[in-house]
């Protein structure tokens, strides 16, 4: 399969990374778990002048626990280091199990958490449990840096706020209040394929009550989304069977999703409501699983 | 940066060393040199095969310092200094390992060009987890297209050399 040329770079720091990127300008193109940026390139998306190659970047590839602020977790941290990350697995299962039903274990051993979140596709796995666990991005520059929540980084189907120039450099999950999460992919196979829907949410319990709760959506609209309006009805009230259900009809009505070759508009809508209502429940019955 | 070599006529090459199957194997290759095409028509890996090339049906599975990957979305220069293992480095010694002693026993290879990534997978499960269930098989292989046997005699072979015997159970 033809693979266009391009120049080669491996810069040893994120600062030489930079200094890099502003001096090639929009030629050149990040290189990270090269999954999807190889992809790209055998079937004619993208032939880069350069290639910019983060792999000796190796700060950027660890998870931990930083007191006050969170857990922070380097952009080349791979999908299973995601996977098997013990810190992880006992705060949020959530993340580490989104991380392992993402893709095939070889994609899982390549691919990153900082191109899932980064190439800005609808149906990426990480980024819907990663914000309705509030977890913010730190970008970098040779200006400097800015960090923002997660939320604000989509703003259409492949597209994001990232500045020619910047680097992803690491994600926190804040310490927080959300007693459970989870995240559930609805795939045309169970194994290795993208989301028709995903559902991603967090609760916050007190007794029987949602003090708090997000509802994030996949592939059900342009870009990943917050269903706000399923999560406003739902602060404050007592849980029932009921109470759930209407939340998924309200996630269900506020989705924008399209028809594709994996599922009609009609079909997704439907399973939007389906999933919110078991997602909701399995965060409030069984913490973050 | 791998030393970089240019010729004559602009076209810049790295040399790069690729430990594969325990020798350090040094090579020239252009940036763009996709590692399963450098295995194969460089080093005669010919048993990694190209499927889709794209990452989606495994048949280009190595080990990279013990992990199973595509190699079909990995650039050559990418691996530089890595270990790798291909179906090649699998037997030692002149024997084959247990996985492919059950596999041909079990006759879980029919056109097998799927073979040779799917134990890799195998191996790579077995060395972490010397005793996996069958969902956890399944799950090891599932990035491993076969489109010839279904998959049972496949994950037979693999519970069977996980339980140190490679004879298949009476049917």
């Amino acid at each position: 399969m033809y693979m266009p040329d391009f120049e080669y770079h491996t810069p040893e720091t994120l600062t030489e990374a930079c200094a890099l990127l502003d001096e090639l300008g929009e030629k050149a193109t990040v290189l990270a778990g090269g999954t999807d940026v190889l992809h790209k390139m055998k079937v004619g998306k993208l032939a880069p002048g350069h290639l910019v190659s983060l792999k000796n970047l190796d700060d950027l590839r660890t998870i931990s626990h930083e007191p006050g602020r969170g857990i922070v977790m380097g952009a080349l941290t791979s999908h299973n280091a995601i996977y098997t990350s013990r810190l992880l697995q006992e705060r949020y299962l959530s993340l580490p199990m989104a991380a392992h039903t993402m893709a095939s274990n070889q994609i899982c051993n390549m691919g990153t958490v900082g191109g899932n979140i980064v190439n800005g596709v609808p149906s990426a796995d990480l980024p819907p449990i990663l914000i309705a666990l509030n977890a913010s991005i730190r970008l970098v520059s040779s200006n400097g840096e800015r960090t923002m929540p997660l939320e604000d980084f989509f703003h259409g189907s492949a597209e994001t706020v990232i500045n020619q120039g910047e680097i992803l450099a690491d994600i926190t999950i804040p310490d927080q209040p959300a007693t459970g999460s989870t995240y559930i992919k609805f795939g045309l196979r169970r194994s290795g394929a993208l989301a028709v829907v995903g559902v991603a949410v967090s609760v916050t319990m007190d007794g029987d009550t949602l003090q708090d709760a997000r509802v994030v959506l996949a592939s059900a609209a342009p870009t990943v989304m917050r269903a706000r309006g399923a999560e406003d009805f739902l602060r404050g009230k007592k849980i029932s069977d009921e109470l759930l259900a209407e939340a998924g009809d309200r996630a269900s009505a506020e989705s924008r999703p399209r028809d594709s070759i994996r599922g009609s508009a009609e079909y997704r809508r439907n399973l939007v409501g389906v999933l919110t209502k078991r997602a909701l429940r399995k965060a409030i019955d069984e913490g973050h699983a | 940066m791998p030393q970089a070599i240019t010729d004559k006529d602009g076209v810049k090459r790295y040399l790069i060393t690729l430990n594969v199957n325990g020798d350090a194997k040094t090579v020239l290759v252009k940036g763009n040199a996709i590692l399963t095409n450098v295995l194969r028509d460089e080093l005669d890996l010919t048993g990694t095969k190209k499927g889709c090339e794209l990452g989606d049906c495994g048949s280009c599975t190595i080990l990279l310092d013990g992990k199973p990957v595509d190699s079909c979305l990995m650039l050559a220069v990418e691996a530089d200094g890595r270990e790798i293992t291909t179906i090649e480095g699998v037997a030692a010694n002149g024997r084959l390992d247990a996985i492919q002693e059950s596999m041909i026993n079990h006759a879980a290879v029919q056109c097998g060009y799927c073979t040779p990534g799917m134990v890799l997978s195998a191996k790579a499960l077995l060395t972490r987890n010397p005793h996996p269930t069958e969902p956890e098989v399944r799950e090891a292989i599932a990035g491993n297209l076969c489109r010839c046997t279904g998959y049972v005699h496949i994950v037979e072979a693999v519970l069977a050399a996980s339980q140190g015997r490679t004879a298949p159970a009476d049917h």
